[in-house]
């Protein structure tokens, strides 16, 4: 009896063991339709590819495109609200690396991707691979040629007196920097500028304030609220560029577009030209 | 005194079963009893109460038990009512872990090479807070060469702690982005409990409360002073290791599941022997129970006080914890 039932038992093991091999497989062939994405730039990705419809909860950072205001916010990417995004129902989940609620969503069966959002490449990787998970790589190809076309278009619109200019780009008063290593960086190399911050120091590194203030940076960028009192802080009053207003300051809505590593760097790069734009047409930047 | 000890321990396993059903009537949506049995007849209960709350309650209520437990080691050990169970280096060993994993993928850009961070990332924070929190100890352990030294070793635990505390800030420093995961550990988070956890700390459970049973007569000879304990032929020196190797274990259990919580392991020996002073044996039991029962409260709390919004529990320990506690000072304090 045990004999013969034997080999039937171990037939239905395989069946099952080829099911659960092949299960991702059909999975992945329907496109996601309910989708829980736990950081800003990756909302910001799928909104371009036109599935803001299909987000069903975010984190509580991500703010744009305005509809996505409405959803439910779902905590951090660091002290995600499991039991919330479970009852959810998603059918995919978008995350960054190190967050310990990838672990524990995936243990409760949900479909997690985890994507890094450091740089220009990660950026267009992402919209990719977000491209081909929405069954859509014609349209992702097209949101990230238009990056590029308004980074083109932004790097011309650069006055020339401009170019080669030395670049302080604050990202927090502590101070912290963007390094050319960052996203943020690598646009400012596409508009031809010259980053204070060495290579080397990383992304975005914390600097001595005597650093920035040796540096003699010929531009400073900044959140409008943190440019405010920059002038305050002791021997940052000697700074060139604050004495002659060679200045681009973003409240913080349009700062956000320059600090959001998604389908927004193209405009991003559109709003630092015209800035420096502006300031050429002001100063007439010949004089160093 | 016995009736006010056993009082005590039902209490606290009333407390503990009536927090376990509210733990898993609460939820995302708040607290409401409806909206509970609503959700017990729906599709979604085996997810949502049985894979989450219900190992989310637990978990909270095992956590709890072993920081009680090594509060109430840490203070029969050191023979000292302000000790903690991250005493001995076991908080700042387990951040610090947790902070090189988060800043990984930084620290991989610059220098310190990818193969090393990427091995880094792939060590779970788990896994990391865990041995993070044992070498913490063992730290602490070797600069004070050994545990024979009562104050050499609270101000080896102290330096350890300090000089961790300062690795993690330069970590910070070097990778801003690991900032934000390293807050949350350190405010503590029962959110991610899974069945998993609540394996890990059973067990961990388990083993550690007949071992700090066992234990509980040194504890207790200790009270008496350090002479007095060796005089009654205790080996002190191996005893007092094997003390610190079991806090160090339930600390560590602990904090890598849950981060730091704070107060539990403080406030709750405290607790119990304010209400009801006893030999180390009882101690350490009904101080467990009574972590349990405050770190179970807090959970239920962080998840209800501002739903759909979540509080970290640590914060709530600390408010739960120091609100009764100094109550309790204040009523005994004029006798």
């Amino acid at each position: 009896m045990t004999q013969a039932t034997a080999p039937s038992a171990r037939a239905l093991w395989r069946l099952l063991l080829v099911a659960c091999l092949l299960a991702p497989a059909w999975v992945g062939a329907a496109p996601p339709q309910r989708i829980v994405s736990l950081v800003p730039g990756l909302t910001e990705s799928l909104c371009a590819l036109g599935a803001c419809a299909r987000l069903v909860g975010t984190d509580r950072y991500s703010n744009w495109p305005s509809e996505v205001q409405a959803l439910p916010k779902l905590g951090g990417l660091d002290d995600a609200q499991v039991e919330r995004i479970a009852a959810l129902r998603p059918d995919l989940v978008l995350a960054a690396p190190s967050a310990r609620a990838v672990q524990r969503l995936e243990a409760l069966g949900l479909r997690v991707i985890v994507l890094h959002t450091r740089s220009h490449q990660d950026v267009r990787h992402n919209l990719l691979r977000l491209g081909a998970e929405l069954g859509d790589e014609a349209r992702a190809q097209q949101v990230w040629r238009q990056i590029e076309a308004q980074m083109a278009e932004a790097a011309a619109r650069v006055p020339a007196a401009l170019r080669g200019r030395s670049v302080y780009f604050e990202v927090e008063s502590s101070p912290y920097a963007a390094g050319p290593t960052s996203f943020i960086g690598e646009t400012l190399v596409q508009l031809g500028l010259n980053n204070i911050v060495p290579a080397a120091l990383g992304p975005f590194p914390k600097l001595s304030p005597e650093f920035v203030v040796r540096a003699q940076p010929e531009l400073v960028i900044a959140e409008a609220r943190n440019l405010q009192d920059m002038a305050q802080r002791p021997g940052w009053a000697a700074l060139r560029a604050l004495q002659r207003q060679r200045l681009c300051s973003f409240p913080t809505e349009r700062y956000e577009v320059l600090v959001r590593p998604g389908p927004r760097m193209g405009l991003a790069a559109l709003q630092l030209a015209d800035c420096l734009a502006a300031i050429g047409k002001d100063q007439g930047m010949d004089a160093r | 005194m016995q009736r006010r000890r056993r009082r005590l321990l039902w209490a606290l396993a009333a407390a503990s079963g009536v927090l376990m059903l509210a733990g898993l009537a609460a939820g995302g949506d708040g607290w409401s009893w409806a909206g509970f049995t609503q959700l017990l007849q729906g599709p979604d209960a085996g997810l949502i109460v049985g894979q989450i709350r219900a190992p989310r309650t637990l978990g909270a209520w095992l956590t709890g038990a072993l920081l009680g437990l090594a509060g109430a080691v840490a203070q029969g050990l050191f023979r000292n009512p302000l000790a903690d169970p991250f005493l001995l280096g076991s908080a700042s060993g387990a951040s610090l872990a947790v902070v090189a994993v988060l800043a990984a993928g930084t620290l991989g850009a610059q220098g310190l090479g990818p193969p090393a961070a990427g091995m880094l990332s792939r060590v779970g924070l788990v896994a990391a807070a865990f041995a993070g929190a044992l070498g913490g100890v063992l730290l602490t352990l070797m600069l004070a060469r050994g545990a024979q030294h009562t104050l050499r070793l609270l101000l080896a635990g102290v330096v350890v702690g300090v000089v961790l505390t300062a690795v993690s800030d330069l970590l910070t420093l070097a990778a801003p982005e690991a900032l934000r995961g390293r807050q949350v550990f350190m405010l503590g988070s029962t959110g991610f409990l899974g069945w998993d956890s609540c394996l890990m700390l059973g067990s961990g459970l388990v083993l550690a409360l007949p071992m700090a049973q066992r234990l509980s007569r040194t504890l207790d000879a200790l009270v008496l002073g350090e002479d007095s304990a060796r005089s009654l032929g205790l080996a002190l020196p191996q005893l007092r290791l094997a003390l610190i190797c079991l806090l160090a274990a339930a600390t560590g259990l602990a904090v890598s599941q849950a981060g730091l919580v704070a107060f539990v392991g403080l406030a709750a020996p405290h607790l119990v022997r304010r209400y009801a002073p006893g030999p180390h044996g009882y101690t350490l039991l009904a101080s467990a129970a009574a972590g349990a029962v405050l770190l179970l409260a807090a959970d239920v709390a962080a998840r209800t006080l501002i739903a759909p919004q979540e509080l970290p529990v640590g914060v709530l320990t600390a408010v739960f914890g120091g609100t009764y506690l100094l109550l309790l000072l204040n009523r005994q304090s004029p006798s």
